[in-house]
């Protein structure tokens, strides 16, 4: 009884939560004059794929894609990089200030992104990047909460490796690049996986720094498509939604250990 | 290269980037807040008049109320919507189950919220939404989710709790999983019922747990901003209207520089409070085993 009890709610929770999603992927597949069908099906009749070229036709799909993923992928790998650089430091070294840096960089994570939107627009209007894809970049590459990950990693390394490479002759950047580097790869790539999750995702930042629709990415090309059209093209909308969770999706799929581990990560300060 | 060399080269993007676009923002953003500026005419020095807006001026005021109603209640559901699946996900069942219900109850956190909020929209349009479809089944008429003032704000709730439950969700899965399993023996045998099992042993055990996911709940609700934007751009009137969105529409809406930044660093202090507010309780109510 208690057990069916549970499966029921379990069943019940995973099928709210599974069927917004559901249904969006079928509306996209629906023949346009049937998006707003109200006789309750929710299955389409027929898989109908005009919704998909129609999005590419009343958008640049092509260029919210690859705006995407240049801006999360340079992102990424900026991030993967100054963060496991930085925490390798901070893991590894022991110089004057460390203490008060590192403090320093874990206390800007209390101040949200919105309090130091205004000056950040204003540094890259000086900087004359003001509505380009490097504007949505440049300020994302520093983490600190990457390089308190990667801080943390490095420190679940092994001194020992280090130290006898050192005493074998080995530079202090040989030491880094071809032994302790190698082995970070998995926590860099909770790094990235995060970067890419959240930046893939972001809509605040690319609608304050980005002006021109050919500097959009997917979330805001999705959201000004859906601005400019009535309820008419319902199809067309979804089918464009649709098309920017795929790799998110991928992700989910290929790299959802790595996700978890990352999201609660932060968790366990 | 030497080890001071490498210690500096390696901290130099992390130190530099940090500095210009987290540091100095913040600098800037705290002596904006005391000025008049709009870009294009010189600022001038207003004192704190910037502050005192977010009290007289009633959109602002209207926008700090609802980003706190909002936060109280969506952060409620959402943990304890989170803590009762989690509960029952870590319940015996097979692997293979326990495994599939965590990657589907996760699963709307790699969603962009704009994407969602877009789907939101449809699902509860007025005349064609799904929603008020299931709610004509049972003899509902159709319910003006996004054009009424309380509508709105539910379904606003409902749709960042849908995206983010999963979050507190997981974070305690991983506090139930470090409850020993002996605790709930020695339960059993003193005849505990599951449910005085929750009361006494899980909630009081999952409670450093509950502590971290509710700091963090509440931090991420407080800066709420893409669904409000997405679904009701605010409205009807004010009703959705929120801090952030009233950060966004006085800056690079009316050209308010300064005053986007006072409420910028008001919501910082909020933020810093309830952080220092909630450590505090916690040692009166969590339980470290």
């Amino acid at each position: 009884m208690k057990k069916i009890a549970t499966y029921v709610i379990l069943i019940l929770a995973a099928f709210a939560t599974l069927a917004p999603v559901v249904w969006t992927v079928f509306a996209s597949l629906r023949p346009p004059t049937e998006s707003l069908s109200t006789d309750g099906s929710v299955i389409p009749s027929s898989l109908d794929f005009t919704s998909y070229s129609a999005v590419f036709e009343k958008v640049d799909m092509w260029l919210l894609i690859l705006n995407s993923v240049l801006v999360t992928a340079l992102i990424a790998i900026g991030q993967m990089i100054s963060a496991a650089l930085g925490g390798y430091v901070f893991a590894r070294f022991e110089f004057k200030g460390k203490n008060m840096i590192f403090a320093l960089i874990l206390a800007t994570m209390m101040v949200p992104m919105q309090v130091t939107i205004v000056p950040v627009f204003m540094l890259i209007r000086g900087m004359n990047l003001a509505d380009t894809l490097l504007a949505l970049i440049l300020p994302a590459i520093p983490t600190a909460f990457g390089t308190f990950l990667m801080r943390q990693y490095f420190l679940g390394l092994p001194k020992e490796i280090g130290e006898a490479s050192e005493i074998d002759g080995a530079s202090p950047w040989r030491t880094f690049s071809s032994i302790y580097a190698p082995l970070a790869m998995p926590g860099m790539a909770i790094v990235g996986i995060l970067a890419f999750n959240f930046h893939w995702n972001e809509f605040f930042r690319p609608l304050i720094l980005t002006i021109s629709e050919h500097n959009f990415t997917l979330p805001l090309g999705l959201v000004s498509l859906q601005g400019n059209m009535g309820s008419g093209s319902v199809a067309t909308v979804l089918a464009g939604v649709v098309i920017s969770m795929i790799p998110a999706f991928l992700v989910f799929v290929f790299g959802q250990r790595t996700l978890r581990e990352g999201l609660t990560a932060g968790s366990h300060r | 290269m030497s080890r001071k060399t490498l210690i500096w080269l390696f901290l130099a993007p992390t130190l530099i980037g940090l500095g210009l676009f987290t540091f100095l923002p913040i600098v800037a953003s705290v002596l904006l807040a005391f000025f008049r500026w709009d870009i294009i005419t010189p600022p001038e020095f207003v004192g704190f008049d910037n502050f005192a807006e977010v009290v007289t001026d009633p959109t602002i005021r209207v926008s700090f109320l609802n980003t706190i109603g909002f936060v109280v209640v969506a952060v409620t559901l959402q943990l304890a919507v989170a803590l009762a699946l989690a509960v029952l996900v870590n319940a015996k069942l097979p692997n293979l189950i326990k495994s599939f219900f965590r990657s589907v109850l996760f699963f709307p956190l790699i969603l962009s919220a704009a994407s969602v909020s877009i789907i939101m929209s449809y699902l509860f349009n007025e005349n064609f939404g799904v929603v008020n479809q299931l709610l004509n089944l049972v003899g509902v008429g159709n319910v003006p989710w996004l054009t009424s003032t309380h509508g709105a704000m539910v379904v606003v709730v409902l749709v960042y709790v849908w995206q983010n439950f999963g979050f507190s969700f997981l974070l305690f899965l991983g506090g139930l999983a470090s409850i020993p399993n002996e605790v709930y023996e020695a339960g059993q045998v003193d005849g505990a019922s599951s449910w005085q099992q929750f009361w006494k042993i899980t909630l009081p055990l999952v409670s450093p747990t509950t502590l971290v996911a509710s700091v963090m709940a509440i931090i991420s609700a407080l800066q709420i901003f893409d669904q409000p934007y997405v679904l009701t751009r605010g409205g009807p009137g004010d009703s959705t209207r929120t801090a952030v969105m009233v950060i966004y529409e006085s800056a690079f809406k009316q050209l308010e520089f300064g005053k986007a930044s006072a409420i910028g660093i008001i919501l910082t202090i909020v933020i810093m409070l309830v952080t220092a507010v909630q450590f505090r309780l916690s040692r009166r109510y969590v339980f470290y085993g």
